[in-house]
């Protein structure tokens, strides 16, 4: 199918600022679903607030753009109601690390069969520039004007540690391996992260002085490199990108068939 | 009445009436004085193939029986006051995109953490006003368990009928006081099931376009029509829109489709209003002790009445105003500072004669209480 | 009838309030008649002081606590010493003899009956403690019969449990009945 078919033109022209890293994940995105060849009444993409959120409004799938970090509360409801459809959740850093912090380690716990998307920009870009738990110390923001002293999460290790069964990282830069990497997340059985970094030069570029969007997707070339760089290179400054988990576990939906398979034999 | 007697909390008879109405699915968190309801559907929900849910917090309880509404199930949380706080949120997204689903409140004693364990009916602003901006609200109350099932299942029909939620304000004195419950046959109580769009694949469907008699067809997600429903002003195809038209539309949809219907919507019981020289209004538990007034008073030969509304919400300001008309007092019997008083003052013609017998000290209203408030007021001749 | 209105108490894990509510399933579930029961909640149902009301009656109960018991039952000193004075004066105030010492200022007719003994000399287990208590009351009241409290038991309580709760009602019945 082409892609156009599965976006709502009517939606469009979308609302990201230009040099924005979010149109590569929509873009990535549907590449991997149209590979997977999955129905567009299959999926449910389920989104939070911010940029990142916008991304469900763009697409032609049964689409819940929902409150501000919750986003993967509603989706449980919805991936219970109808385990046989595909859930997806794009989420911002702040959205899904801040806000929806809790709901983030519980879903992974749960270890529901739901696709977390963390599009990791490092800054609240729909508010302005303020900083989020993923832009790290130092970072100027409108909310830290003499640099930020936060320290940030580690998505990669805060969701295996929450028991995340699939967990990822990959770039906007990285356009081939995200759509690799999505589809692998979305036929993972369980709880799937994947975490993209992308690109936000109106806030967080500039506040930073990390020059336009082609130098920080530059940047981003430069410095994620695939798992196993940081020991041979033993430079802090390195963040590894690949797949980082991929384990069984039981699924928490199957679980639960099982709890009314038990239910119904009692009665 | 015919069917299933049981001797059970008032907690279990809402249970067992939302089981009745068709519940598939309910999310919650544990909270006193509610968490009985939660217990027993953990238990009743998998028997027959449905769903129960402990989620992480109520934040979360409320969010996600709204995304198993959207598809296609009848679903419920229950909690008490600070739970209730946390899912006003997320009870305001299911009034803007119109998501059937009913919210169980069984009030204990606040601000804050409170008195968890005893009763109070508190939250009834709260209720009504809890989540941000403007918007209506249906909240039905009870004061005895066959009421409790039967304002379960009325809950559940206005929710499907009207596309709204509604909350079931209930309190610690009717949640676990056990009393008799008899569960009607199936059929026996009208059951209003899911509205579903007749639109058929490839024609353009509007989530968001009321036939002529107001009701809005729904498609479950995972259907032939794949639509968007979101939490911003939205257009009839629920896209988002910031188009003073659409914008204005909207929140008078959202709120003339509960308030013109308040007719509709008023439940209430009476006992000998017609000749009332002194009026009680009451509601929820409290309405026992003042039926326990005037029982005791009319078996005297005084002339006493008692109007118990079951529907809070939209306020029933006409019926109010007629059956106080002709009432030398009228005694609004509750256990909170006068929430429901001051809507009653609202609704009359003459506020002067409207009084409050409350308490507010976690105690549950007694009938010496009322009578109380009633010599104080004869008291002052008036 | 006339209406009748018990409190229970005792201390959490006597099992005073499923006491209260097998009397009360005894009463609506077999013989037709209403009951409200209620109960303290908090902290007290896990230890401490804990008390349950119930109210039988033939025609409608509006009102669903106790505030005068006809029927008071103590279980243990700390619940006779807190409750013992609102029993309804002249009403039926029965206590364990092994945990409660009476005293003489109470307008009330006080039956000190060896329930907590007679468990543990006939049956050696204290567990159905509560449902012996539940016969005596059944014997001085005649609220129920003692067969509804039978069937309210046998719908409850575990199969292999039936045996030893039947011989604590019947116990407890004995005991009443002298006591009257």
């Amino acid at each position: 199918m082409p892609v156009k078919d599965y976006i709502r033109e009517r939606f469009f022209p979308h609302i990201w600022c230009a040099g924005c890293g979010h149109g590569t994940v929509l873009n990535g995105l549907i590449r991997a679903v149209e590979k997977l060849g999955i129905s567009k009444n299959d999926i449910v993409m389920v989104s939070g607030i911010g940029c990142s959120s916008r991304v469900s409004g763009y697409l032609d799938f049964h689409t819940l753009h929902t409150l501000h970090g919750r986003a993967l509360a509603f989706a449980a409801g919805v991936k219970l109601g109808r385990p046989d459809l595909n859930v997806i959740v794009p989420m911002g850093d702040g959205d899904a690390l801040a806000i929806g912090g809790n709901h983030f380690i519980h879903a992974a716990r749960r270890n529901i069969d739901v696709t977390a998307l963390i599009m990791n920009n490092r800054i609240y870009g729909m508010t302005g520039g303020q900083y989020s738990p993923l832009s790290g110390r130092g970072i100027l923001a409108t909310t830290a004007p003499f640099s930020n002293i936060d320290q940030s999460f580690d998505v990669v290790e805060l969701a295996t540690a929450a028991g995340a069964t699939f967990v990822a990282r990959a770039t906007t830069y990285h356009v081939q391996e995200t759509i690799e990497i999505i589809q692998e997340a979305i036929l993972h059985k369980g709880f799937s992260v994947v975490e993209i970094m992308s690109q936000c030069p109106t806030y967080f570029g500039r506040k930073n002085r990390q020059g336009d969007a082609v130098a920080m997707l530059k940047r981003m070339r430069e410095i994620v490199l695939p798992i196993g760089a940081k020991a041979k290179h033993g430079d802090p400054e390195i963040i590894e990108r690949g797949i980082f988990v991929r384990k069984d576990r039981p699924e928490y939906c199957a679980e639960y068939d099982d709890i009314i398979r038990r239910a119904m034999k009692r009665k | 009445m015919k069917g299933t007697v049981r001797f059970v909390q008032g907690n279990e008879a809402c249970v067992e009436g939302a089981l009745y109405a068709g519940l598939k699915f309910f999310a919650g968190y544990p909270i006193t004085p509610s968490t009985e309801i939660a217990e027993h559907l953990s238990l009743r929900l998998p028997e027959i193939g449905g769903k129960f849910i402990q989620m992480e917090d109520e934040i979360a309880s409320m969010c996600a029986i709204i995304g198993a509404s959207l598809t296609g199930c009848k679903v419920m949380t229950a909690t008490s006051g600070p739970g209730f706080s946390l899912m006003q949120e997320a009870l305001g997204y299911a009034i803007m995109t119109e998501i059937p689903c009913v919210i169980v409140n069984v009030q204990r004693g606040g601000p804050s953490t409170g008195i968890p364990t005893h009763v109070s009916q508190g939250d009834v602003n709260q209720a009504r006003w809890g989540t941000h901006g403007d918007h209506s609200i249906v909240a039905l109350t009870a004061s005895n368990h066959q009421d409790v099932f039967a304002m379960t299942v009325e809950a559940f029909n206005i929710s499907e009928t009207y596309r709204t939620p509604v909350v079931l304000l209930l309190d610690e004195v009717v949640g676990h006081m056990r009393e008799r419950l008899v569960i009607p046959e199936a059929g026996e109580i009208p059951i209003v099931e899911r509205l579903k769009t007749s639109v058929r694949e490839g024609v353009d469907y509007h989530p968001y376009l009321p036939r002529e008699d107001g009701r809005l067809p729904m498609s479950d997600f995972g259907g032939v029509h794949r639509d968007n429903v979101t939490g911003l002003y939205h257009d009839m195809w629920g896209f988002p829109s910031d188009d003073p038209s659409v914008v204005h539309g909207l929140i008078r949809h959202l709120i003339d489709k509960i308030e013109n219907q308040t007719n509709y919507l008023t439940r209430y019981k009476e006992v000998g209003v017609e000749d009332a020289d002194c009026l009680l209004i009451s509601y929820g538990s409290s309405a026992r002790s003042a039926r326990h007034v005037v029982e005791n008073r009319r078996r005297r030969g005084e002339r006493y009445g008692l109007l118990e509304l079951q529907t809070l919400w939209p306020f029933p300001h006409e019926l109010v105003r007629s059956k106080c008309a002709n009432a030398r007092y009228i005694i609004v019997v509750e256990m909170n500072t006068g929430q429901v008083c001051q809507t009653v003052r609202l609704a009359v013609d003459r506020p002067e004669r409207v009084f409050l017998a409350n308490r507010i000290d976690g105690e549950f209203i007694t009938p010496t209480d009322i009578q109380g408030m009633l010599h104080l007021i004869q008291g002052k001749g008036l | 009838m006339e209406r009748s209105r018990f409190v229970f108490s005792g201390s959490g894990g006597q099992g005073v309030i499923t006491a209260a509510i097998i009397l009360g399933e005894a009463a609506v579930l077999y013989e037709n008649l209403n009951a409200v029961q209620t109960q303290v909640y908090g902290a007290a149902a896990r230890g401490g002081a804990t008390r349950s009301d119930l109210i039988i009656s033939d025609s409608e109960i509006w009102f669903p606590k106790v505030v005068q018991p006809n029927v008071l039952v103590c279980l243990t000193q700390e619940a006779y010493n807190k409750y013992s004075p609102i029993i309804r004066p002249g009403g039926l105030l029965i206590v364990d003899a092994h945990h409660v010492q009476i005293g003489r200022r109470v307008d009330a007719v006080q039956k000190e009956l060896p329930i907590y003994q007679t468990v543990i000399d006939k049956i050696g287990e204290p567990i159905v403690f509560n449902v012996c208590m539940l016969g005596a009351v059944t014997a001085l009241t005649g609220v129920v019969q003692p067969v509804s409290i039978m069937k309210a038991l046998k719908a409850r309580v575990r199969k292999d449990l039936l045996g030893v709760n039947r011989q604590a009602l019947d116990l407890g019945l004995e005991l009443g009945g002298k006591a009257a």
